[in-house]
């Protein structure tokens, strides 16, 4: 009886979760995806043979998986947006997406989710779309290693790669993106992560990131965008064992944290930025075991910035490790390498036994007069910084670090 | 040989030359007499190309001084006093110059050898006595068979012997039908030496004339004689 | 080379001072960079020889010799050589003897632990500043004839742009801090020859924070490939300039 049983759900099972195959292609059943979709049923396949595929307009309503073989290419022809998914559990896997149109209003896309669940987006190249992937009211959605490029050289005139707006439990895992707006896009979406992809010369951000809460990007690599990182309005973000590299310019920054609260920095490496870190209106943060190597400023934490606590780090040639704006310091510093420290540890318990005052008088003059960085690395500028070192006037002197490592860290 | 006309040449408001004009020739011998601070050694470095004149024009055989400089190749010069760099030596000096002037024809080392400055080739110029260097101007003088010579000073510091060698071949080369140039206090030394002498004072130039003339004007015989004279009659009277 | 270039590199390098500033910039070089791990501080230590040691020494050692060669220039003088001829042979002696001294000091040290931009632009900005202090002691040993003057002018001219210039120009930012002053602070400090080299070196040390708001605008100018043109021919212009005056009252100076 028992058996019967077992075999008559599994006769269920079966009839369940396997559709039909559908092929599409030139001398295959299907000319045409647009048909092949028509005529498909939830749970089917659709197998797309290599080709240039211009179909204005393809949109998934059904719960199917789209697969390209062999360089399946789908064609915008820079007037449609090339695929749209309306429904939940699809899967669009291997294919070519290209030149979806350009429009301000509609922002046409290579790939767009539209209110659904459990969508699974893998392995396509999309290629000189205005916006790349864009899930929208989307929830418990994939998008895993796609590779983005586009060719946008004004901000206003290319989208974002990965876009996702007011989403739930995305993961966002292994994609490469360049030359769009803002690598990846994340505003008002919460419970999920963005880990291992790369985000490489972008217009504007690598990662913009509004009003989402509850998040963790990890192991990223943000590097050469126009406006490196960007995290804002946000609590509860945790980044770990990210790169934020070669972000250059007067307003790029490794990572730029405006009204941030109760978030975890962690084990992240900010190297050749123009400033590592940029916070602003953040609060309770933990800024713990980062490499702050040869940034033009390690960290510009402005006044507004409370009880964050920025600890064993290593701050290894920076032209400035630290600076500020104001004379009030509610930060604290502990523990970290400074690799311009120049005390001494008698006690050999590896912690330096003077003080450290990681802001230097000059950054504190280049902070209120800018042009005054014609004078760095004077000799004027050394006698300056040297006196303020034995006795500090200017720089808060609470600004400081009591247990400064003696030798960098090791991370 | 040398024509010097209407030279001027004032140190701020020291005027050391006043209007100079003097015309030297091949086979002269003349002496530049005058008092301390009379302009001499300024009017022969003046020729030297090493003074510049405030104006006038200075021609070395038919050349502007102040146009080309090839003309110092005519010109040996013993300065007052020698002024060398210390750490050649003598050997070094000699040879250097040799080496800058190139010149291809036969060097005159006459003096080197009578003054024996061989034996001390490698002696550095600022362990030698005055009467040494001199004796190194003099040689580098007349090194290279120069048409006109310009000694200032010459036989100050040397000894009577070396004095009396100098003296000699200055008497050779001036029968070679050069010019010679010559400054100097001691006029008793030039006696049988000097056809014409200048007499300056205060940067002028008080009288230019053969010394025969000079003779038979005073009725002396011997040119300090014949000079003494002359500033006795306080025709030029010194400012001491 | 000159026969009397030849004879004054000969003796400037009987002086035995020139040795000594090579076997010192030697030491120095090698040793910071043996002994720091990373090349950056060495770098620094050796921008601050470049910025302070090279240009003293350049415009002592120059100002004394010359002071010291008058017997020379007067026995040359006396030759049928151009008083032209003899001013070059002095400024080439000297400056190829302290580019030497450099070269062999600094510059292999530079080249070998930090063989890449930043090396050879401190390379030939040391070179540059040499070559311009020896101008310069030409223009303050002309001057006058005093020596011990001669020597006090030199050590101002050195004072005044390794340090005075820098306080008065960060003084004028104090004062006209809510102006727009950047390109005329950028005109002014390129007036300065050791400012000047100094923002070259600068530009390839602190590149990240020189990307930053007014760095962008020096970028701008000294970045590029004109900027550094720029800046090459200013320096050029401050090896020219003082030489050419001292050569002018040289052809004129009675000795």
């Amino acid at each position: 009886m028992t058996r019967w049983l077992h075999i008559i759900f599994l006769c269920f099972f079966f009839f369940q979760t396997y559709g039909r195959t559908l092929y599409v292609g030139a001398g295959k059943e299907f000319v045409s995806i647009k048909t092949a979709i028509q005529k498909s049923k939830n749970g089917d396949s659709i197998v797309v043979w290599g080709g240039l595929y211009k179909e204005e307009n393809l949109v998934i309503d059904k719960s199917i998986t789209l697969i390209g073989k062999k360089e399946a290419t789908l064609d915008g022809q820079k007037k449609y947006e090339v695929l749209s998914i309306k429904a939940n559990y699809v899967v669009v896997s291997g294919f070519k997406v290209q030149r979806s149109g350009y429009a301000t209003l509609t922002d046409p896309c290579g790939i767009k989710v539209y209110d659904s669940h459990h969508v699974i987006i893998t392995n396509n190249i999309l290629e000189d779309n205005f916006f790349g992937i864009y899930l929208q009211y989307s929830k418990h959605c994939i998008v895993k290693d796609n590779k983005l490029r586009a060719y946008g050289t004004e901000e206003q005139q290319i989208g974002n790669g990965i876009h996702c707006w007011k989403s739930d439990s995305l993961q966002i895992i292994g994609n490469d993106v360049s030359g769009h707006r803002d690598g990846i896009y994340f505003e008002f979406v919460t419970n999920s992560v963005i880990w291992r992809n790369c985000s490489i010369g972008n217009i504007r951000y690598g990662l913009h990131f509004m009003f989402s809460n509850n998040d963790a990007y990890i192991s990223n690599i943000f590097k050469n965008n126009g406006a490196g990182v960007a995290v804002m309005f946000t609590q509860k973000v945790k980044m770990f064992h990210n790169t934020f590299e070669e972000n250059w310019g007067d307003a790029a920054y490794g990572l730029m944290l405006k009204e941030i609260s109760d978030s975890y920095i962690l084990g992240n490496t900010f190297k050749k930025n123009t400033t590592g870190i940029y916070m602003e209106g953040t609060n309770r943060i933990n800024v713990e075991k980062n490499s702050f190597i040869s940034n033009g400023w390690g960290m510009k934490i402005q006044a507004s910035c409370m009880d964050n606590t920025i600890t064993k780090n290593n701050f290894l040639a920076n032209t400035f490790d630290v600076s500020t704006n104001g004379s009030l310091v509610l930060n604290t510093f502990d523990a970290n390498y400074w690799d311009k420290y120049e005390g001494y540890d008698l006690n050999k318990d590896n912690i330096g036994d003077v003080p450290y005052h990681p802001l230097s008088i000059f950054s504190i003059i280049v902070e209120k007069t800018p042009p005054a960085m014609l004078l760095f690395r004077s000799f004027m500028v050394a006698l300056l910084d040297k006196s303020e070192k034995i006795i500090p006037s200017l720089t808060p002197d609470n600004f400081i670090d009591n247990k400064p490592a003696m030798c960098a860290l090791f991370l | 040989m040398i024509e010097i006309t209407d030279v001027n040449k004032s140190f701020g408001k020291l005027k050391v030359l006043n209007r100079v004009s003097l015309s030297f020739k091949e086979g002269e011998c003349v002496a530049l007499i005058g008092p301390n601070g009379c302009g001499k050694t300024t009017l022969i470095k003046s020729i030297l190309g090493m003074v510049i004149p405030t104006n006038g024009e200075i021609k070395v055989k038919g050349q502007l001084v102040s146009e080309d400089y090839q003309y110092r190749k005519q010109i040996g010069y013993m300065p007052q006093i020698g002024r060398y760099p210390d750490n050649m030596t003598i050997g070094q000096i000699i040879f250097m110059i040799k080496e800058l002037r190139k010149s291809s024809q036969r060097l005159d080392e006459d003096l080197l050898q009578q003054f024996c400055l061989t034996e001390m080739f490698d002696k550095p110029m600022r362990t030698l006595s005055g009467g040494t260097t001199q004796k190194v101007s003099a040689t580098l003088a007349f090194l290279f068979n120069p048409d006109i010579l310009i000694l200032d000073e010459p036989t100050a510091g040397l000894d009577p012997l070396a004095s009396e060698i100098l003296k000699e071949k200055i008497q050779t080369e001036k029968q070679k039908g050069k010019l010679i140039l010559i400054t100097s206090h001691l006029l008793s030394e030039l006696d049988d030496l000097i056809t014409h002498l200048v007499f300056m004072q205060d940067g002028n130039v008080k009288f230019h004339k053969p010394v025969s003339a000079l003779k038979e004007e005073t009725g002396e015989d011997k040119i300090s004689k014949a000079i003494a004279k002359l500033l006795r009659n306080n025709m030029y009277e010194p400012r001491y | 080379m000159n026969r009397v270039t030849k004879f004054i590199i000969l003796d400037i390098l009987k002086n035995k001072i020139i040795l000594i500033y090579t076997l010192l910039l030697s030491i120095l070089s090698w040793g910071v960079f043996s002994v720091e791990d990373n090349s950056t501080k060495g770098i620094l230590t050796l921008l601050n020889v470049i910025l302070l040691t090279v240009p003293l020494v350049s415009v002592i050692f120059s100002t004394i010799y010359l002071y010291n060669s008058s017997e020379f220039i007067e026995l040359l003088l006396s030759q049928p050589i151009p008083r032209e001829k003899i001013w070059r042979s002095l400024f080439f002696g000297l400056t190829f003897s302290l580019l030497f001294a450099f070269f062999v000091g600094a510059g292999i040290p530079l080249l070998v632990y930090t063989p890449n931009d930043v090396g050879l632009m401190m390379l030939l900005v040391g070179l540059f500043i040499s070559t311009v202090f020896v101008s310069i002691a030409f223009f303050s040993s002309i001057s006058t004839r005093d020596k011990a003057k001669g020597i006090g002018i030199a050590i101002m001219l050195w004072l005044f742009f390794a340090l005075l210039f820098d306080g008065l120009v960060l003084f004028l930012l104090f004062q006209l801090a809510d102006y727009p002053i950047e390109k005329i602070m950028i005109g002014i400090t390129s007036l300065n020859p050791i400012d000047l080299a100094r923002i070259l070196i600068l530009l390839h040390i602190d590149v990240s924070a020189m990307m930053g708001y007014t760095g962008a605008i020096f970028k701008e100018f000294f970045g590029t490939a004109l900027g550094i043109i720029l800046s090459f021919v200013i320096l050029f212009l401050w090896i020219i300039v003082p030489y050419s005056i001292s050569l002018i009252k040289f052809k004129q100076k009675d000795l």
